[in-house]
């Protein structure tokens, strides 16, 4: 099964050293994504799945240490890799595309330049012949006279724009695995969907996996195949998407699917979750970290959580889930 | 590009008219009679009064400007009274040597300071770090002349190994052939190697004392700057992009932290120009700094005069060189329409 | 609805300033060294000129170029004059400079900054083209110029040093004044009738300093470092006065010939006095305003 896998992330454990404390800001986390396979890493702010991403990719912040866990990509931890080894991957086999695109690009190079870097530096490409290249990679995203674009700079182009040429830069090396943190965030309607298509069409071409972290749970139900939820550095639920949105088992997620509007709900019928995400830095975090606002806690949510897994590929971390409904699923929401 | 140079410069103006007005009052204002000044202190009342009569300080102040102007618009900086000659060919003809001497001094201290910069920000915490920190400060703290007199009894006195601070060339040496007024260069382009030598062996103590005074600002801000950058999200993008440790922090974090340094500058040049003038008097330095103050002391007021007002003209050019450099450099400066 | 009987003031009670200065000052123990060193300056300065073994202006034929000795602990100089009496006595006067300096900046600066913050428009002109065409020169050379054309004393190189620091204040204060002109202690002011002058100088002025009094612990040292250069080119202080600046000048032609303790003792005073102010300043951010630590 391994072999099908593109990422692997086992019992990922991060902390953060502050000023006013140790935040224990992952425990425990695991998922995996197949080869080609896109998912969702949904949750609210705070929740982690920034964190995980930098974890897996290595650019946490210095004050952050992995204190537990690996992240198999291939054969390689990438975890425990070495500095040398984690160079021919990250950029090449694994890459990622952050949020606000404007401030995420080199504000005094050209963007073509930008993407010949990533090209000399994994493409195998010359001095020579990268700048072409490059143009090519910027007609691949859609870039409308990408000749003329390529000696641009950031400042002189729109946030979606921007964004193109991050996902460019991206995938210059043709990686197997894209992380995208909340990648239309910022931008407008519109232009969110057509970032969000062109990153499904390059990854189907490319057959490369994709996770998408987004605190956006309808663009996640729309654009992925499964779902993975986070609360305050936990994963609480992962199921396929229709599974998810149909037969939610985790209190929270049933919350998160409340709370997300659609065409359908009015604005006064939306449903807030209560309580707030406890503060990571005490040392008497009960194990579940949601069960100090969750309305279904009972006394055995005093213990360590389980991982159960429900049907194959549903899996839910809690002692007191909701019951599973008992007629067939009902239409998703839309 | 030609425009916003065009531009720059237009904004200078009334700076420098700024500076004409205070210089000219600097002179005019003074408490009791001008004229008395200038006359210098064994003048006799006939004298004096011919001095009033030839410099027109018998005038309203209004017009005495007119002709204040008129004159520098012709170059004319009025006389020393020491020597009889016109200010304005003392100091065009001293000028290379405090220019020499400043240059040389700036560029060690670049050389020095942003690298040591770049070191801390990237290994934070660590000794480069601490030794930055503390530079930064003692740099700060230290009286220019103080330095320049401790450098002199160390390396002269006690181990002599540089040559006495006695000017730009040792007695034995005569000077090359003026082409830029820069013994380094214009020894070189004689192509005299000995006398290269002679002059660099003058230039380096009063230069590391110029070097030292100037470390710390320098020093600071690539620190800063380099900090703030290696924070910044599109180092993280290229991080992740999995770019080389040398590309992410020369070619994106490098360039980027070097904008508010070429700023700074402007503030360097303001400390280098003042730190000039008494670098000059400890080492003997024949520059248009040791120029105002031995006429200083022999209480000789249009060479000061002159001496202030180029000075001031000379930091404003620099400034606009700055600024102009930076509109280059940055292309978010030039592009914009 | 805010009670506006009494003007709120952003400055906690003086209790609880004085348990966090003392806060301060413990964490840090360099911070801490920096105020012991102070005080003996102040010491220094206040008593000085009772407590030195010899007097400063003696000369001693016999016993000129002393190097440093149970006798003479700087040694003596080139009039047999006894250099640790004239360094200690000499802090009186750089200190004297240096205070004089910095509260004449403060007043000139601060109340044309925060004037020119307030009101804005023609007087936020001119007070800016002052500090523009001040900025202009290199700041030395303008003090250079200011003494030599208004006559050779300290008085004016207190002036001199006020006026090439007044641009860092006034912006300082306009800066401050410009956030504050609509604060609600303010406005209380105003409504209660108080004329326009009266709410900036003591008001907002009052306000500003706190953040001013970092910067002024700076400028002590820069004042300092200053009149010592312009006394080091025999601008401001004359001879025999005892002052830094001028002792290192009356050393700097015996360096070459090895009697090194003339020139040095003096300007290791200098260094100490303006790093012990730099410290000062860095310890007063911290306790004035945390935020800006860097």
């Amino acid at each position: 099964m391994s072999a099908d896998l593109a990422l692997s992330v086992e019992n990922l454990s991060v902390e953060f050293r502050t000023r006013s404390g140790v935040v224990r800001a992952l425990e425990n986390v695991s998922f995996s994504v197949a080869k080609g396979e896109t998912i969702a890493i949904v949750g609210e702010s705070g929740s982690g799945k920034s964190v995980t991403a930098y974890a897996v990719m290595g650019i946490l912040d210095p004050a952050g240490r992995i204190t537990a866990g690996r992240a198999m990509l291939g054969g390689l931890d990438l975890i425990a890799a070495k500095p040398r080894q984690l160079a021919q991957v990250r950029g090449r086999q694994i890459a990622m595309i952050f949020q606000n695109p404007r401030t995420a690009l080199n504000p005094i190079r050209p963007v073509g330049r930008q993407i010949a870097d990533v090209l000399i530096r994994h493409g195998g490409l010359t001095r020579r012949a990268a700048p072409a290249a490059a143009v090519e990679m910027l007609r691949a995203v859609g870039i409308t006279d990408p000749v003329r674009r390529a000696k641009a700079y950031p400042f002189e182009m729109s946030g979606g724009m921007c964004q193109r040429v991050m996902i460019a830069i991206a995938l210059a090396a043709k990686p197997s695995l894209l992380i995208a943190d909340e990648p239309t965030t910022g931008l407008d309607v519109t232009t969110q969907a057509v970032i969000m298509d062109l990153i499904g069409d390059l990854a189907r071409e490319m057959g490369m996996a994709t996770i998408f972290i987004t605190h956006d749970l309808a663009l996640a139900g729309q654009r992925s195949a499964r779902i993975v939820v986070m609360h305050a550095g936990h994963v609480v639920e992962a199921a396929p998407t229709k599974e998810l949105f149909a037969r939610a088992r985790h209190p929270y997620t049933a919350e998160l699917i409340a709370a997300t509007p659609d065409s359908a709900t009015s604005l006064d019928a939306l449903a807030a979750i209560p309580g707030s995400l406890p503060d990571l830095r005490r040392s008497d975090l009960p194990p579940c970290r949601y069960s100090e606002r969750c309305p279904r806690k009972k006394d055995a949510c005093a213990q360590p959580l389980p991982h159960t897994a429900l049907e194959t590929n549903h899996m839910v971390a809690c002692w007191n889930p909701l019951p599973a409904p008992l007629s067939a699923p009902s239409a998703s929401a839309a | 590009m030609l425009t916003t140079i065009a531009k720059r410069t237009v904004t200078v103006i009334p700076t420098l008219i700024g500076v004409i007005i205070v210089t000219f009052l600097l002179t005019r204002v003074l408490p009791g009679d001008p004229a008395v000044y200038f006359a210098g202190p064994a003048a006799t009342p006939e004298s004096i009064a011919d001095i009033r009569k030839s410099l027109g300080l018998d005038k309203p102040l209004p017009e005495q400007f007119v002709v204040y102007v008129n004159d520098l618009a012709h170059g004319n900086l009025g006389n020393s009274l020491a020597t009889g000659q016109p200010v304005m060919a003392e100091i065009a003809s001293r000028l290379p040597a405090s220019a020499e001497l400043t240059l040389f001094g700036l560029i060690i201290s670049m050389v020095i300071a942003i690298p040591l910069g770049i070191l801390a920000a990237v290994k934070q915490g660590s000794w480069i770090d601490h030794t930055c920190r503390v530079v930064a400060t003692a740099g700060v703290s230290l009286p220019v002349f103080f330095t320049g007199l401790l450098l002199v009894y160390v390396f002269y006195f006690l181990l002599g190994w540089a040559p006495p601070p006695l000017g730009r060339l040792d007695v034995f040496y005569t000077a090359p052939p003026q082409v830029t007024g820069f013994y380094l260069i214009d020894s070189l382009i004689a192509g005299d190697f000995e006398v290269f030598r002679a002059a660099l062996a003058q230039l380096i103590l009063p230069g590391l004392t110029l070097a030292i005074f100037s470390l710390a600002p320098i020093a600071r801000m690539t620190r800063a700057s380099m900090l703030a950058v290696l924070a910044s999200d599109y180092v993280r993008t290229a991080r992740a992009s999995g770019l080389s440790s040398y590309t992410v922090i020369v070619t994106y974090a490098f360039r980027n932290a070097m904008l508010p340094v070429i700023t700074t500058l402007g503030m360097v040049f303001s400390f280098l120009l003042g730190a000039n003038v008494l670098v000059e008097k400890v080492f003997a330095w024949p520059g248009i700094g040791s120029f105002a103050v031995e006429a200083l002391i022999a209480s000789d007021y249009a060479p000061v005069q002159g001496f202030v007002l180029t000075m001031a003209i000379m930091y404003v050019a620099l400034n606009l060189l700055i600024d102009i450099l930076y509109g280059v450099v940055d292309p978010r400066v030039r592009l914009e329409a | 609805m805010a009670d506006i009987a009494a003007p709120v003031r952003p400055a906690s009670g003086a209790n609880a300033l004085y348990r966090h200065a003392r806060y301060v000052i413990g964490e840090n123990p360099v911070t801490g060294l920096s105020f012991g060193l102070f005080v003996l300056i102040l010491i220094a300065a206040l008593i000085g000129p009772w407590i030195v073994p010899y007097n400063p202006l003696a000369s001693d034929t016999s016993e000129t170029l002393k190097p440093p000795s149970l006798h003479h602990l700087f040694g003596t100089d080139q009039l047999g004059r006894d250099i640790f009496s004239r360094v200690v006595v000499a802090t009186q006067l750089d200190f004297a400079i240096a205070i004089f300096s910095v509260v004449l900046v403060f007043l000139m600066g601060g109340l044309a900054g925060v004037a020119a913050g307030y009101f804005g428009g023609w007087t936020d002109r001119v007070v800016g083209r002052i500090a523009d065409t001040i900025m202009a020169f290199p700041l030395f050379v303008l003090a250079m110029g200011i003494v030599a054309a208004l006559g050779n004393t300290v008085q004016n190189i207190v002036l001199a040093t006020a006026i090439i620091n007044f641009p860092l204040y006034a912006r300082v204060a306009r800066a401050e004044a410009n956030v504050r002109r609509e604060a609600g202690f303010v406005e209380a002011a105003r409504l209660s009738g108080n004329r326009e002058w009266r709410i900036l100088a003591f008001q907002i002025l009052p306000n500003v300093f706190p953040i001013l009094v970092v910067q002024m612990s700076l400028t002590m040292g820069y004042a300092i470092l200053n009149a010592a250069g312009l006394s080091f080119i025999g601008l401001g202080v004359r001879p025999p006065t005892p002052e830094w600046g001028i002792m290192v000048a009356e050393g700097a032609a015996n360096i070459i010939s090895g009697e090194w303790w003339i020139a040095f003792f003096p300007g290791a005073a200098l260094m100490i006095a303006v790093f012990c102010f730099n410290l000062l300043g860095d310890g007063l951010r911290d306790i004035v305003d945390p935020r800006r630590r860097t």
